[in-house]
């Protein structure tokens, strides 16, 4: 052993030093995420640890808080309402995610392209981007109105539905203009995917008789794996942060219609000034969230950090 | 290497914004009208004109002659406010006068000590208190003190119907229930419809409520809720409304999509004043509305309104009412000395002065004052005005808006509720059973 290590070529031995020096440099610099590390632990797990103690007591937002036990969790746990907006949670995170899919892959990968019209259109799809959710959801409820809304002002009487009092048409709206306001968003993460894949794949694909279907379904699709966990990561897990649109738009209505868990959480909360139970439910969508994150980067298979240009 | 030094780089610029960052946002939180620390009393109050602006005159004009005990005023929209200062509040954040609905609300304010005792200083200033309907400190009294001071217009609910409409199918406005009935066939045939509701925004159809309950059963079976009787939700008179308006529904008393149409654009009243629907059940406040909106509407005198109808057999007296008695303002017990006297001085010498008195009557309200009489005489409004200011102060009942008199948890269950009742998804009896749950909660 001690021979091989003096046996060690000097090449070898300098290439040693420098790994070792640029660990040292990594632990002196390691103190520089220090700012972001008390940014996020002030704004994101402080107020978590805050929200898990709440949950525990009886508090209606004003007065003294005192200690509830177990039983805000009992009465959550074993309210029917919460099922009922856990199911329209999980329902309006799949219809978003099956209709804002599609959409936004076709959509950017047509923007992608380089002709001039496209990055013109480009620029319109990305409008909805710009808005706030409030400001979306005020101009649809006017929209939708049934006297004075789209349909008496383009005089089409099939417009004139009760879009946001009857129960599943309600649902509907809401899955439509969540997908409205986010369309344009994944469009963008797939626009930078498609972008990133080499000409050379299609290239070689188009000499070997590939159409553009083809093309599409065996080298656009394929190549943006990675993209795809992304964009569905962040529409599962942001589904479940959907509020302020429904809020604005239906206020969970019609009944409890459209009151998904986030909603839940906050009429909870602010409107019944119950902060208790509005925390037992924060506290379960961390959860989910957390394991639906988990779930779909798994999905992205172990050796998630290997190339898919491998052979390039 | 290259690569690597450049993303260490801005690593490093990163990490050295992120300080910055936590400055900006500790630099927005102390800058809000909220802060208490503010130098100067604050007041935070809801918009909408006109009242909005006749609020704000009557500060400036209170500031302008109080130099050094000016009063700064934000406006927030009415829903986001309700939140907003529910939040402040529990934060220690609240402004120095706190606009507020009184009743279940102020009761939570009041029993965490939250809000000035103010029975003292009413005490002191009789002049102020005998100035101000009697009627309408019961929704700022909680066990026998007084926190907050009635300090905007009688908002008394209103049954209102389209004249032109009526003398276009030949009817007249109902006088009980069944009339009702019959008039919703009569719109219905004719394709009028015959009552607008904004019933998106469900305190709209809660109107409806307060008003049945009370003709069906008299003002008890609201007081016997109130009181948080067991079961009081279970009243047979309770449920006897609760049914006769889910008849209402059935028949196509309520306008196509009422579901859908929002209060907050005031789609309701345009439902009305436009010819679309004969009938609306509303607040006192859409008159001024209507008479903005409406062009010729109420000025031609097309807008008429009765008591809301008599229920055969019922217990209700036809005289009696229910809605805002006031909004009120309070005092934050978190304010600082200096606030809370400029605050006081207000309520003494600028709320409700003479030229803000004026104003409300232009705009076509009724300001909690007493000995207006003469004042309505001048105006254009003078038949309204006239019918709320007695309606308000003859009523043998005048109740308070259920969603301000009970606490914040159960007005939020009884929403909710109201919303399913009217969709249909609920019975009578679920409804009952539903709200009795929240008693006492």
């Amino acid at each position: 052993m001690s021979t091989n290590n003096l046996t060690t070529s000097p090449l070898r031995r300098q290439r040693q030093k420098a790994v070792e020096a640029s660990k040292g440099k990594t632990g002196q610099l390691a103190w520089l995420a220090v700012p972001a590390l008390i940014f996020f632990i002030v704004f994101a797990i402080i107020p978590l640890a805050g929200v898990f103690l709440l949950s525990f007591t009886t508090w209606d937002g004003i007065g003294a808080i005192s200690v509830a036990g177990i039983a805000n969790w009992l009465s959550v746990f074993t309210d029917p309402g919460m099922y009922h907006a856990l199911w329209l949670t999980f329902v309006v995170m799949i219809l978003s995610w099956i209709i804002q899919t599609p959409i936004s892959l076709l959509l950017g990968t047509f923007t992608a392209g380089s002709q001039k019209y496209r990055a013109l259109l480009a620029v319109l799809y990305f409008l909805p981007l710009l808005l706030s959710s409030a400001a979306i959801a005020i101009a649809y409820k006017a929209l939708l109105d049934p006297n004075f809304g789209l349909a008496a002002g383009l005089h089409l009487p099939f417009l004139a539905q009760d879009w946001l009092g009857n129960p599943n048409l309600a649902l509907g709206v809401v899955i439509f203009v969540i997908a409205w306001q986010f369309v344009p968003f994944h469009t963008l993460i797939y626009q930078g995917g498609v972008r990133q894949i080499p000409r050379s794949i299609y290239e070689a694909a188009e000499i070997d008789g590939a159409g553009r279907v083809k093309q599409f379904f065996f080298i656009t699709v394929p190549q943006l794996k990675y993209t795809i966990i992304t964009s569905s990561t962040l529409m599962t897990v942001g589904s479940l942060t959907y509020f302020d649109l429904i809020f604005v738009l239906t206020n969970g209505g019609p009944g409890n219609a459209t009151r998904i868990l986030p909603l839940d959480m906050y009429l909870t909360g602010f409107r019944a000034n119950l902060m208790g139970p509005a925390s037992v439910t924060a506290v379960v969508l961390v959860v989910i969230g957390l394991v639906m994150a988990l779930v779909l980067q798994r999905l992205g298979g172990k050796d998630r950090t290997g190339s898919q240009l491998e052979g390039m | 290497m290259e690569h690597n030094t450049t993303s260490r780089r801005s690593f490093l610029t990163l990490a050295g914004l992120a300080p910055l960052a936590v400055w900006g946002l500790s630099a927005c939180g102390t800058s809000g009208p909220g802060s208490s620390s503010a130098k100067g009393a604050s007041m935070w109050s809801v918009s909408g004109d006109p009242n909005e602006t006749i609020r704000k005159n009557s500060i400036d004009a209170f500031g302008k002659a109080n130099a050094g005990s000016e009063i700064k005023v934000t406006f927030f929209q009415n829903d986001a406010y309700k939140t907003k200062i529910k939040t402040a509040i529990g934060a220690d954040q609240a402004p120095t006068i706190i606009y507020g609905w009184g009743g279940g609300v102020l009761k939570s304010y009041a029993a965490a000590s939250q809000v000035e005792d103010l029975t003292s200083w009413f005490a002191d200033n009789a002049a102020v208190k005998e100035k101000l309907f009697e009627s309408a400190f019961g929704a700022a009294t909680i066990d026998g003190k007084i926190y907050a001071i009635p300090a905007t217009t009688v908002q008394p609910i209103i049954f209102y119907y389209n004249k032109e409409l009526f003398s276009k199918a030949g009817a007249q406005p109902p006088k009980t229930w069944d009339d009702l009935l019959t008039l919703t066939k009569t719109f219905n045939d004719l394709g009028i419809a015959p009552i607008a509701l904004a019933g998106q925004s469900r305190w709209t159809s809660m109107m409806w409520l307060e008003y049945m309950f009370d003709r069906v059963g008299g003002p008890e079976v609201f007081t016997n809720i109130f009181n948080n009787k067991a079961d009081a939700w279970s009243d047979p008179a309770a449920l006897e409304a609760l049914k006769k308006i889910q008849e209402l529904v059935t028949a196509g008393g309520f306008i196509k999509g009422f579901s859908s149409i929002t209060a907050d654009s005031n789609a309701d009243q345009a439902l009305l004043y436009t010819g679309k629907a004969a009938m609306m059940l509303h607040g006192a406040w859409t008159y001024g509305g209507m008479k903005n909106d409406g062009g010729d509407f109420v000025p031609g005198g097309n807008l008429g309104w009765v008591d809301f109808p008599a229920v055969e057999g019922g217990k209700g007296d036809p005289k009696n009412a229910v809605g805002n008695p006031s909004n009120y303002l309070s005092i934050s017990a978190k304010a600082s000395d200096s606030d809370k006297e400029a605050a006081k001085k207000f309520f003494a010498e600028g709320l409700l002065a003479t030229a803000e008195v004026d104003a409300y009557i232009a705009s076509g309200s009724v300001p909690v004052v007493n000995g207006l009489e003469d004042k309505f005489s001048t105006s254009d409004d003078k038949d309204f005005l006239s019918y709320v200011y007695t309606l308000s102060k003859d009523a043998p009942s005048y109740q308070q808006s259920w969603d301000q008199a009970l606490s914040p948890t159960a007005s939020e269950a009884l929403l909710n509720n109201i919303d399913q009742l009217f969709v249909g998804s609920i019975t009578p009896e679920e409804f009952a059973s539903n709200m009795n749950a929240t008693i006492g909660k």
